[in-house]
């Protein structure tokens, strides 16, 4: 079965995969409609999916008042921010990978989370202190503005440190990324030790990395930033598949490879940080999926990045029904199931000579 | 026509290129020869617009490079790098593709399959880049690099093909037959500017002869004029080599010889 499973699609003939990549595409966006089923339909309550086809048909009178409730203030928020977390997890691991060339590149493992949660802990703790001018008036928006600059700031030093003459090696970019983190956790520790017990309170609630207490607003909070990041995706496809040559054959074949890698980083620092703002952090979805979808549809961005998008989704909606439904009334955090799900799938890709890591950069 | 004029390149303090100018004409395969670390893949890397000289300025047709967007620069020019190693992988017909994609081909992905037959490699199409050999590999790359220049001319403007030691790790046979590629390519008006380290293939193919050493231009012009013992000596401090039969014990191939 897992043979099966890591067995690549065999590559078309003629080499090219744009057929494979649109069929895959439209694969994932039926598993996407199927998963947002099963997210609005699926709970501790007794709503189901009967009710669900009653209301989208209609005949929502028919419901009571409860039940309306419980779909409309509930279920659908979390569904709409399930949706969005996943895709805009899943993009940004895919898009860091072509970034830095690299497989491993994992916003998670590499401490853009890290700094991401950072920020979103000081935002928490200084929120009412030296920061409140900022939070005055930023508002809403304060949590994920923070969680996307210490995002910002964590991939940029990553990138400076990580790559030399325009090579990436991956013994640096896992070691500094490892070391980010872990400035980023201590820092996160001496800030914790400052809270009060209500902030205490509001951090513990973040970091469980749950979608649970999902609202319209968080849904709006950060509906800007993973929109922007999905915009910019077809207008970076084409200079991530160049940048798989390298930075010199990239700019031989007319990308302009500085801009794009700015463009890059904002992106990923947007995606990962405003996801870490609302859900905290869920691990490996930026990993496993782009992983996966490239034995399926092969490397170029073209496919991987709306694929991701997909799939992160469909993957953390599932991962979510999960969470909320094996052990109800209680709810597990997501984290653990993405964890359970994702680590062991990762560590069967590195295992696996499917070509999917192929050799390091030197 | 491409002019490199008082190129000067400093790093380290070191003087990697001194003062070079080099006119790249149409209809001419250009090549440049020299020891390692003479500063010929520097000079490419001025010439090609991807490092900004310390002095000096590189013109592709009246315009200065700096002054050119990467897009425009690759519709005019197509370079093949050394080795180049995948983290992704891709096919050879996507790594080809992207070269048409590059020069704004209308149906890139036939265009790739053309270039890969040209290159002998029809029937790799789908083989995945890091699968292949390292003179797969480079012929591939070559090209991509073809894939992105499909015209020597093209809009009455000759397109150029920079080549850092396009036959590295071929073998005989296909070193001959990328460099008669590049060859054609020169002679239906094109320029090409070719790095190359061995002196045969380099007096057989250049119409233009560049040596290169310690950052300077010592010599330049017909390969009858620059391929002689006292330049040979005095850049790679082997004397008495031009011309001249090895002892009766080793055999030795001179591929040239074809031409007779």
């Amino acid at each position: 079965m897992m043979k099966a499973l890591a067995m690549p699609f065999r590559v078309a003939a003629d080499g090219d995969r744009t057929r494979q990549g649109v069929v895959v595409l439209f694969l994932l966006a039926v598993m996407l409609f199927v998963a947002c089923l099963l997210s609005l339909g699926i709970g501790p309550t007794g709503v189901g999916l009967r009710d669900l086809w009653t209301y989208a048909t209609g005949n929502s009178a028919s419901l009571s008042t409860q039940d309306r409730v419980i779909l409309e203030a509930v279920r659908l928020p979390r569904t709409a921010l399930g949706l969005l977390v996943g895709a805009g997890l899943a993009v940004s691991g895919a898009m860091m990978q072509g970034l830095f060339r690299n497989p491993l590149a994992d916003p998670g493992i590499v401490g853009v989370t890290s700094g991401a949660g950072l920020a979103a802990v000081a935002a928490i703790v200084l929120g009412n202190g030296i920061l409140a001018p900022v939070a005055m008036v930023l508002g809403n928006q304060f949590l994920p503005l923070m969680a996307f600059f210490g995002g910002l700031f964590n991939t940029w030093a990553l990138y400076i440190i990580a790559t030399r003459d325009g090579r990436t090696s991956t013994t640096t970019l896992i070691l500094s990324g490892i070391a980010i983190g872990a400035l980023s956790a201590a820092l996160m520790g001496l800030l914790i030790v400052m809270a009060d017990d209500r902030q205490l309170r509001d951090i513990t609630f973040w970091n469980l990395g749950s979608l649970g207490g999902a609202t319209f607003g968080r849904v709006l909070s950060i509906l800007p930033f993973v929109s922007a990041v999905m915009v910019i995706m077809p207008f970076v496809a084409r200079g991530l598949d160049a940048l798989v040559l390298g930075d010199a054959a990239a700019f031989h074949m007319g990308i302009p490879v500085q801009r794009l890698k700015k463009i890059v980083i904002v992106a990923v620092a947007a995606a990962c940080g405003s996801t870490v703002a609302v859900a905290g952090s869920i691990g490996f979805v930026g990993i496993v999926v782009p992983h996966l979808l490239r034995l399926v549809m092969g490397p170029s961005h073209r496919f991987l990045l709306p694929g991701s998008a997909l799939g992160g989704g469909a993957l953390l909606l599932v991962a979510d029904s999960v969470a909320r439904t094996v052990a109800a009334p209680a709810e597990l955090p997501i984290g653990v199931i993405t964890a359970l799900f994702g680590a062991p799938v990762l560590l069967f890709l590195l295992l696996g000579k499917n070509g999917i890591t192929t050799r390091d950069m030197p | 026509m491409i002019s490199a004029e008082h190129i000067t390149v400093t790093r380290s303090g070191r003087k990697l290129l001194d003062n070079v100018g080099l006119d790249l004409q149409a209809g001419r395969f250009t090549v440049v020869i020299g020891p390692n670390g003479a500063g010929k893949s520097t000079l490419m890397k001025v010439i090609s617009g991807e490092m900004k000289p310390d002095a000096g300025f590189v013109s592709y047709h009246g315009t200065r490079v700096d002054l050119c967007q990467p897009v425009e620069l690759a519709k005019c020019r197509a370079v093949l790098p050394q080795a180049t190693q995948l983290a992704f992988p891709f096919t050879a017909l996507e790594i080809v593709r992207m070269g048409a994609v590059a020069q704004g081909g209308l149906n890139p992905t036939e265009q790739a399959r053309q270039a890969l037959s040209r290159v002998g490699l029809r029937g790799f199409e789908s083989r995945p880049y890091p699968s292949l050999s390292g003179g797969e590999q480079q012929r591939v790359q070559f090209a991509r690099a073809l894939a992105q220049v499909p015209q020597p001319v093209a809009d009455g403007v000759p397109r150029a093909l920079f080549l850092d030691e396009p036959t590295a790790s071929l073998d005989l046979g296909h070193q001959i037959s990328v460099l008669e590629i590049a060859r054609d390519f020169a002679n239906a008006g094109g320029i090409v500017l070719a790095i190359l380290h061995d002196l045969n293939l380099a007096a057989e193919f250049a119409d233009h002869l560049v040596v290169l050493n310690h950052g300077r231009v010592v010599a330049e012009g017909a390969c009858t004029e620059t391929v002689n013992d006292e330049i040979i000596a005095s850049v790679y401090g082997i004397a008495g080599a031009v011309g001249r039969l090895p002892a009766a014990h080793i055999p030795y191939v001179l591929p040239q010889s074809r031409h007779r």
